[in-house]
């Protein structure tokens, strides 16, 4: 295996797949690009997402996951993009050194000009929401049973109780009562789902699976296997009411309770971490805090629509080309990002200003019906923009115009307020 | 009025309530929307919910037991029964393509089942 | 078949007698009542190699845990388990706490504990920055250790099973009977075995297996302990194992590193009816949330990863341990009421067994061929690059990480099914590789685990358990009753 390579990805999903083409498009030599992948295959958890729906922004279509991850493997493949599979990076360096092992080639030491990392997410378990109980068999997290059910062939149980209405969690119920399993109901702590409402409709409701909003799991029964588990209503600090304790038998509890980036390599390589999207702090170019090394995708913050996530590698992606090829500007001054009200982050969190405008993406806190989106320097009002609805389901960009950020010192803020 | 029926449109993020109704005389009237889409969405909702159906069958001979499959195009929602039925019965060889026709016409519709991954022979 | 000495039970105590006692020409059987070794207590405790100040001098727990703890470090050595000699401290926040403190010292030089010393806050914080800034003094005990209690005792059944001792897991003791000079020994699924001597180690169930026998009674108090276990990012906040003053109920609520660099917060100490509640509470959960905070104000709790619980086998006459041979019936040897400091004074408990043994007439001739060392290839996460290159070039299922948080390799897992004790469902495999205990708990590497042990080892995925029987993963594979005389398509 050689050792020096132009880029280096890292991660062979939907954004690793986006950003090695885009290097390569931009002009990197193919067989410079290595792409190195965790799984015995490319596509990242879009092979196991068997449900339409993916790629209307981008496509004009709804695929399915893999149709989807496969019009990026297709290009790849007839690249000349080197792709190791079952390949597992243990440690990035500050000095774009990615170490990593496969069965094949043993341990292998590269070095890249430039490094996109593109690991993806996990779920959140069980144990990070600490639900009292007994330890038994049948706990699962929504993505680790549907890895069972569509990659396996194997199913997780057969009367279920959902924990959480994300979309994978939704999606489930309804793959699982397709499969013969009795899916009893789905606890949602907030009062509002952070799944589509087409999912809630089509695998939900056509189902007949009810959907109790302010609900949470507090218990979990059984010795050797789940048998059932405690439900209650919780009140406005979402603490649960003991007198809606209710328990509901099943074998299986599914959590589909949220989605964390997977940044353990990314912070053991010193990068200068968001608390809020628990991913690399980066600039427009999506360049991290160590030059050269590019974060793209839901490891730098989770996505609800894989056409972000294509479209975010591409921008990085083409960014790491001109880094290597010297195409970009110095860095000069910065602006940085702030959260106004209303926002609970934004990508990207500084910007060097430049000829090019600048996509914003942000979440927002809570539902906001309809809404007024406002960018600020100071007391100065760059721009603003009025939607009929925000939610924090949904990621929402803005474009800052190049002109606006001359002259811009120090800090603008992005807030969203409802009316 | 014959009948009406409530749904939350799926078009757009907004969630508009609809209420559709239709009267004596066959007109369909949809109401709470606010863009056509809206209006298409509640009318179809009412008279036929389509859908599309995804689901994978088991693979012989394949470098992996299962292949993932979807309804080329959408099916009557209540047709779904009829069709996870014909999945169940459905066994393929491997190797299989995407878009290789898995099941043509699916429960009788003009819809046809196909791949939506490819599986190797082993 | 017949045994010079059967052990009931397979935890630390057991497993560290079995261990002891193969180094003589005996034939010797282990029992446990669960699917794997570590099944009780011994998986879930606090994992303290007690210095031993705080047992009542005089007693077996004074002077099996000051003598364990001597042992314990050329133990792990022989046995490759992690052991860390990190010291402890006694936090004294008022001039109540310091007068225990005192108290806590005087005992300790009555027990023969070595190096301790009461120290300032002050001095405290400089070694361990996040602590309280209400900690007023402490009573630093260098000799105090961590290690991996299940670790410890799979390692200890291991090198046993290596020496010849069987193992036999999913042997729930159901009558005990004296014939003439043997003990007759039948299980619940019907197997039967006979021995000279049986050893009673079967920790909450010990009073039980006490009066199957027909022993003098006692009665064991479950005692249940919650635990909570954070993310090794908090690894580093504190450095050494941090005490609270003790309680009635035991020594507090403690905040450690563990010896594969995470940090917990525990237990909590709840008397039981049920032997077998390992469950976790809100309230509980709640009270470690609060104590821990008073050691450790900065303790960032959303880093917990996983909380759990264990049941200490309390004795209710005394407080102390009850090791003795049965004064009513013959060949009988009771090793219970082994809580706190049960995991540090089982070496030494092992070695006073013997002894036991020989007083009462158990000839005791040395193997020749016995070997004090497991042979346990360093985890791949512990190797530097050279080690794994080499590892891989050598066997390339190295190269293949399953585990993707604590970095597991698939060479691992299949090692530990094939192990001496072998490793026959998730959670054995977990709790002998760290496959599944990082911070996505499995959710990842749990599919790929299960594939491997279904592989391994012949059983289909269906067979395969979180921990042995009735903990099923999965209940059929979709589609299935439309398997059979389905069209085939060929496309």
């Amino acid at each position: 295996m050689r050792k020096e390579w132009d880029v280096i990805v890292v991660g062979g999903g939907p954004a690793g797949l986006a950003a090695a083409l885009a290097c390569s498009e931009r002009g990197i030599p193919q067989e410079n690009i290595v792409i190195l992948e965790r799984d015995r295959q490319l596509g990242g958890i879009l092979q196991q997402c068997i449900h339409h729906g993916f790629g209307l922004h981008l496509f004009g279509e709804e695929l399915t996951g893999p149709e989807y991850a496969q019009r990026f493997i297709d290009r790849v493949q007839d690249s000349s993009i080197v792709c190791k599979t079952d390949t597992m990076v243990l440690e990035i360096t500050n000095q774009r050194e990615v170490v990593a092992v496969n069965a094949q080639d043993g341990l292998m030491v590269l070095s890249g000009k430039a490094i996109i990392l593109a690991m993806g997410c996990r779920e959140r378990t069980r144990g990070a929401l600490n639900i009292p109980g007994t330890r038994p068999a049948g706990v699962y997290t929504a993505g680790c049973a549907q890895r069972l059910v569509n990659m396996e062939g194997y199913m997780p149980g057969k009367e279920i109780v959902i924990l959480g209405s994300g979309d994978i969690g939704l999606i489930m119920a309804r793959r699982l009562t397709w499969e013969g399993a009795k899916v009893k109901l789905v606890c949602e702590l907030m009062p509002y789902s952070s799944g589509l409402t087409r999912n809630i409709v089509q695998c939900l409701e056509d189902n007949d699976i009810p959907l109790r909003f302010e609900h949470t799991v507090v218990q979990i029964h059984g010795k050797s296997r789940v048998e059932g588990v405690t439900i209650a209503r919780v009140d406005g600090d979402r603490k649960p009411i003991p007198s809606t304790f209710e328990y509901i038998p099943c074998d299986t509890l599914l959590l589909s309770v949220g989605l964390l980036p997977e940044n353990e390599l990314t912070e053991a390589a010193g990068i200068q971490m968001d608390s809020r999207t628990k991913g690399a702090m980066v600039d427009q170019h999506r360049q991290c805090s160590v030059e050269g090394i590019f974060a793209c995708g839901n490891v730098l913050h989770v996505h609800d629509l894989v056409d972000n996530v294509s479209m975010e590698a591409q921008t990085a992606g083409i960014a790491a080309a001109d880094y290597i090829m010297q195409d970009r500007k110095p860095e000069g001054i910065t602006v940085s990002v702030q959260n106004g009200s209303g926002v609970s982050y934004t990508v990207p969190q500084r910007i060097v200003p430049g000829d090019e405008d600048v996509d914003i993406y942000l979440r927002t806190r809570g539902v906001f019906k309809p809404a007024t989106l406002t960018i600020q320097a100071g007391d100065k009002t760059l721009l603003q923009k009025k939607k009929s609805v925000m939610t924090p389901g949904e990621m929402e960009k803005v474009t800052l115009p190049a002109e606006k950020l001359q002259d811009i010192a120090g800090t603008i803020t992005v807030s969203v307020i409802g009316g | 009025m014959v009948s009406q029926k409530e749904f939350v449109c799926t078009v757009c993020p907004v969630g508009c309530r609809l209420t559709v109704s239709q009267a004596e005389d066959g007109e369909i009237v949809v109401r709470g929307n606010t863009c056509k889409r809206g209006a298409r969405y509640g009318r179809d909702e009412f008279v036929d919910p389509q859908r599309t159906v995804t689901s994978s069958v088991w693979v012989e001979g394949g470098d992996l037991p299962l292949v993932s499959v979807r309804t080329q195009g959408s099916v009557s929602k209540a047709k779904i029964p009829e069709v996870l039925q014909a999945l169940k019965r459905c066994k393929v060889c491997a190797p299989v393509h995407v878009g290789d026709v898995i099941i043509p016409h699916v429960a009788g519709t003009d819809t046809n089942v196909v791949a939506t991954r490819n599986v190797r022979k082993k | 078949m017949q045994y010079d000495v059967v052990i009931i039970g397979a935890g630390v105590s057991g497993a560290a007698i079995a261990r002891e006692l193969s180094r003589y020409q005996l034939a010797i059987a282990v029992v446990e009542k669960g699917s794997d070794v570590a099944s009780g207590a011994s998986k879930a405790n606090s994992a303290i190699v007690h210095a031993g100040y705080d047992c009542d001098p005089g007693t077996f727990m004074a002077r099996f845990n000051v003598q364990g703890n001597a042992m314990m470090a050329s133990l792990c050595a022989e046995l490759q388990v992690p052991y860390k000699p990190i010291g402890s401290m006694v936090l004294a926040f008022s001039p109540e706490d310091e007068v225990h403190l005192e108290k806590l010292y005087q005992q300790g030089i009555q027990n023969g504990v070595p190096d301790m010393s009461i120290q300032t806050g002050d001095w405290a914080r400089e070694r361990e920055p996040h602590l309280s800034p209400e900690v007023q003094s402490v009573l630093w005990a260098p000799s105090a250790a961590i290690t991996c209690p299940y670790e410890l005792t799979i390692a200890l059944c291991e090198n046993a099973a290596v020496n010849g001792v069987s193992i036999l897991t999913d042997f729930e003791v159901r009558s005990l009977q004296r014939d003439k000079d043997a003990w007759q020994i039948s299980a619940a699924d019907g197997r039967k075995i006979s021995a000279s001597w049986v050893i009673n180690a079967a920790g909450v169930y010990a009073d039980c297996i006490n009066a199957l026998a027909g022993g003098a009674p006692f009665t064991i108090c479950p005692r249940k302990g919650e635990y909570m276990l954070l993310d090794r990012k908090e690894g580093t906040v504190v450095s050494t194992v941090i005490f609270q003053p003790p309680t009635a109920m035991g020594k507090g609520v403690l905040v450690s590193p563990t010896v594969d660099g995470n940090v917990f917060a525990g237990p909590t100490a709840l008397d039981m009816q049920d032997r077998e509640d390992t469950s976790t509470t809100q309230s509980g959960m709640d009270a470690l949330t609060r104590c821990a905070r008073l050691s450790v104000p900065d303790l960032h709790l959303y880093n917990v990863i996983t909380s759990f619980s264990g049941i200490r086998a309390v004795l209710k006459e005394k407080h102390d341990f009850l090791i003795e041979r049965s004064g009513t019936v013959e060949n009988f040897v009771n090793v219970a009421g082994i809580c706190s400091p049960g995991l540090s004074s089982a070496p030494a408990i092992a070695l006073y067994v013997r002894d036991l043994l020989r007083d009462g007439g158990l000839p005791l001739r040395e193997r020749p061929d016995f070997s004090p060392h497991r042979e346990h290839t360093k985890p791949f996460r512990h190797m530097n690059r050279k080690e794994k290159a080499e590892a891989i070039a050598h066997n390339p299922l190295y190269g293949r990480i399953i585990c993707r948080c604590e970095t597991v390799t698939e060479a691992e897992i299949v090692a530990a099914i094939h192990s001496p004790v072998p490793a026959r469902s998730i959670d054995a495999i977990k709790r002998r590789t760290r496959a599944g205990m990082g911070r996505c708990q499995g959710g990842f590497c749990s599919p790929r685990v299960m594939e491997i042990l279904a592989r391994e080892t012949g059983m289909d995925l269906q067979e395969v358990t979180k921990f042995g029987k009735g903990s099923w993963m999965v209940c059929g594979k979709i589609k299935e009753d439309g398997r059979n005389g389905e069209d085939q398509t060929h496309a």
